[in-house]
């Protein structure tokens, strides 16, 4: 129970932050959020920087070009990539959270060395195509139906929630190869070549009014046999491996943002008057602040305890659904926060009277996202219900 | 940094688990009488008290994390009596650390209009009055007071004293803000207990429990209840354990500010699981003979000690406001 930093952690984070220092400012600011030829380029640009300096892949095994950081040296990235303000990981999110690391964990030789060299260097921008507009919660009920043709498999099906798609190379594609099994057991994994002949890409702006995510519809898609990752019809199991990673720690970095975010709500209080006071002296305002800083405090103290249980490049552990039910949640609520303080600057989503409108709304809007994607909310408390705590299922 | 539990740590805490399981039966809570001089001799024994003392003193030599989880295990048996200021006094009061002197106390750092209400003070050897300027002993049956006839825990006896005599000032005014600290987070670790302790309770009943023929665990709207308590739980752990590890090596954060993050997130935790453990256990759950309510009651009685929820989220609020980070 020991949450001091090593000397060699302290190195790192010296040389870490000094790296930052530097390269954040060079990597200039962000293109506007509806040029994608332009976000993926930068976001890309600023992966290739990452990669040559050594910090790409901080929790990849060394073998495929990862860091292989300790899980302290995950924690001090974490912390100084948000204290830097560093670009966010962006289109990279994928490939690099849990696309990578289940090739990793599950891949053949063949598909390592394909792919993972190309993810670190910001070479192979990656999508997900698991859910379906019929198999969203009860993702195993997806009908995505893939036929052996040959060495190939011919796929038809609709994937919807696809993010960034429209600028990925390759998508993390599950479909069902046995439609005669039961339903979790005839899935299969496959890497999906998002140049191949026969997909279509509609854009589905979200309500914060950004086109993040589209459908992709599959018409007599050819995918190599190759391209399939574990055995046919074994793909649930991939699945939650691929899930675990994108529910684990993927949240660590927003969460030290989310600290500073409520220091800079604190400020907002400090400025804005309400009744002929500032909203700063209201006691009831102040708690509400000390509360969520608490809570954020033992959140990040519970992201360090997950970090120290999971081995190096271990799959991350069922916790990983209680961080998000909780870390979710909580995001809203500080976002909600922000717009009460706004008050009618709120209505506006770009600054005004001085106000810094544009974020708080970019937050509060974006943040509704998250309780839903990765497994909604609900979904996760039934994780937590019947994978740790043993209950019953329903059916 | 490896903020797990470590096997030294496991050992403490699964031979105190194991102490309190068989001195304190969950289903003869009724029947527990007054504070009984061996059973505080054998939590001595155990180390509860002398954990942190040196061994030079007779002490375990052990920190604030190896409290946190031994003050933990105390919170979910419902352990009964002034655990935390004999562990407090261990440094202060010859006898305290045995167990021989059973030491309580009061907070007094931000008097207000509270009536002086003493816990277990027929019980007591000495009583701890924190103030600003220091420590102070005062002699306990010299004490004027009147026995509260239905103290809201049964396990919680209290006497009501008309007024505090001055008394002996034995520490100054650093040791009164250090020992309200750490009985802060010896609190905090109690109530993440009880939170652990009622969501174990709930979950065992609704896994139990049958009604329209199948196990009240398998509806969703009891499975989310139970799922809810496991988060606050473990939130708690991380905080209390985060606030016993920052006390032992300052250089990692702000004590004050662990301390007051892990008040509030347990205190939270161990009010919403004590009522939702009522909540799953349906009418039984309103019976005295559950024990549910004793777990409710012991979270009211600890949360007002060194400081309340409101106090807490303060102290964080002008943090935050100081651009201290955590």
């Amino acid at each position: 129970m020991d949450l001091r930093y090593s000397e060699s952690d302290e190195k790192f984070r010296a040389e870490l932050r000094a790296w930052l220092a530097e390269h954040v400012p060079k990597h200039g600011s962000p293109p506007p959020a509806h040029d994608w030829p332009a976000r993926r380029a930068w976001d890309a640009g600023w992966q290739r920087r990452l990669f040559e300096a050594g910090y790409a892949g901080i929790n990849w095994p060394r073998e495929y070009g990862g860091r292989d950081a300790s899980p302290s040296e995950q924690l001090v990235y974490y912390e100084e990539i948000a204290r830097a303000g560093a670009p966010y990981i962006g289109v990279n999110f994928v490939g690099i959270l849990h696309g990578g690391p289940t090739l990793v964990a599950e891949g053949t030789p063949e598909q390592k060395a394909a792919h993972l060299p190309r993810i670190l260097r910001g070479e192979e921008i990656w999508c997900q195509g698991f859910s379906e507009p019929g198999a969203g919660s009860d993702l195993a009920a997806l009908k995505t139906r893939a036929v052996r043709d040959g060495d190939d498999y011919v796929v038809n099906g609709h994937k919807i929630w696809c993010s960034f798609a429209h600028v990925a190379d390759v998508g993390e594609l599950l479909v069902r190869t046995d439609p005669n099994a039961p339903k979790h057991k005839g899935i299969s994994w496959l890497i999906l070549p998002m140049d191949a002949a026969g997909i279509e890409i509609r854009p589905l702006p979200t309500l914060a009014g950004e086109g993040e995510f589209s459908e992709v519809f599959l018409n007599d898609v050819r995918i190599p046999v190759a391209n399939r990752v574990g055995a046919e019809n074994d793909g649930w199991r991939i699945t939650n491996v691929t899930l675990r990673f994108e529910r684990g720690t993927a949240f660590a970095s927003e969460m030290v943002q989310l600290q500073q975010f409520l220091a800079m709500l604190v400020r907002v209080a400090q400025r804005v008057t309400r009744h002929e006071a500032r909203a700063w002296d209201d006691a009831g305002l102040r708690r509400e602040i000390g509360h969520l800083a608490a809570e954020l405090d033992a959140i990040w103290a519970m992201v360090k305890l997950s970090v120290s249980k999971a081995s190096r490049t271990g799959v991350p552990g069922l916790e990983g659904s209680a961080l998000k039910l909780y870390y979710t949640e909580l995001y809203q609520r500080i976002a909600e926060l922000g717009m009460r303080l706004l008050g009618r600057a709120a209505l506006a989503r770009e600054d005004v009277g001085g106000l810094p409108s544009r974020l708080v709304l970019h937050k509060a809007l974006q943040s509704l996202s998250l309780t839903i994607a990765a497994g909604s909310s609900q979904i996760q408390r039934n994780i937590v219900a019947e994978r740790i705590l043993g209950l019953p299922k329903e059916r | 940094m490896d903020f797990r539990v470590d096997e030294d740590q496991e050992a403490l805490r699964a031979g105190i688990r194991s102490f309190c399981e068989g001195r304190v039966p969950l289903d003869e809570l009724g029947r527990l009488s007054g504070l009984d001089r061996a059973f505080w001799r054998d939590l001595a024994e155990m180390g509860v008290f002398q954990l942190r003392l040196p061994e030079a003193r007779g002490g375990l030599g052990l920190g604030m994390s190896e409290a946190v989880l031994v003050f933990a295990e105390l919170g979910r048996r419902l352990v009964p009596g002034p655990l935390v200021w004999s562990h407090l006094a261990a440094e202060l009061i010859p006898g305290a650390a045995a167990g021989e002197q059973v030491i309580g106390g009061l907070d007094r750092m931000l008097p207000g209009s509270e009536p002086l209400l003493i816990e277990h003070l027929e019980q007591l050897d000495a009583l701890l009055v924190l103030r600003p300027d220091g420590v102070h002993r005062l002699d306990p049956r010299k004490l004027r007071a009147r026995a509260v006839a239905t103290p809201l825990d049964p396990l919680t006896p209290l006497h009501e004293a008309s007024e505090l005599p001055e008394g002996e000032r034995i520490a100054g005014p650093e040791a009164a803000l250090r020992l309200r600290l750490t009985g802060g987070a010896l609190v905090a670790a109690q109530l993440f207990g009880i939170a652990e302790a009622t969501q174990e309770l709930a979950t065992a009943y609704a896994k139990g429990r049958e009604q329209f023929g199948r196990s009240i665990g398998s509806f969703q709207a009891v499975k989310h209840l139970l799922s809810d308590m496991f988060v606050r739980q473990e939130l708690a752990r991380a905080a209390a354990y985060a606030a016993g590890a920052t006390l032992d090596h300052p250089e990692v954060g702000d004590p004050a500010r662990a301390v007051s993050s892990a008040r509030v997130v347990a205190g939270d935790a161990a009010l919403a699981n004590s009522r939702a453990c009522i909540q799953v256990h349906g009418g039984m759950g309103y019976t005295w003979e559950m024990p549910c309510h004793y777990y409710l009651k012991r979270t009211w009685v600890l949360a007002s000690s060194f400081g309340n929820g409101e106090e807490h989220c303060e102290r964080l609020a002008q943090q935050v406001a100081a651009g201290l980070g955590p």
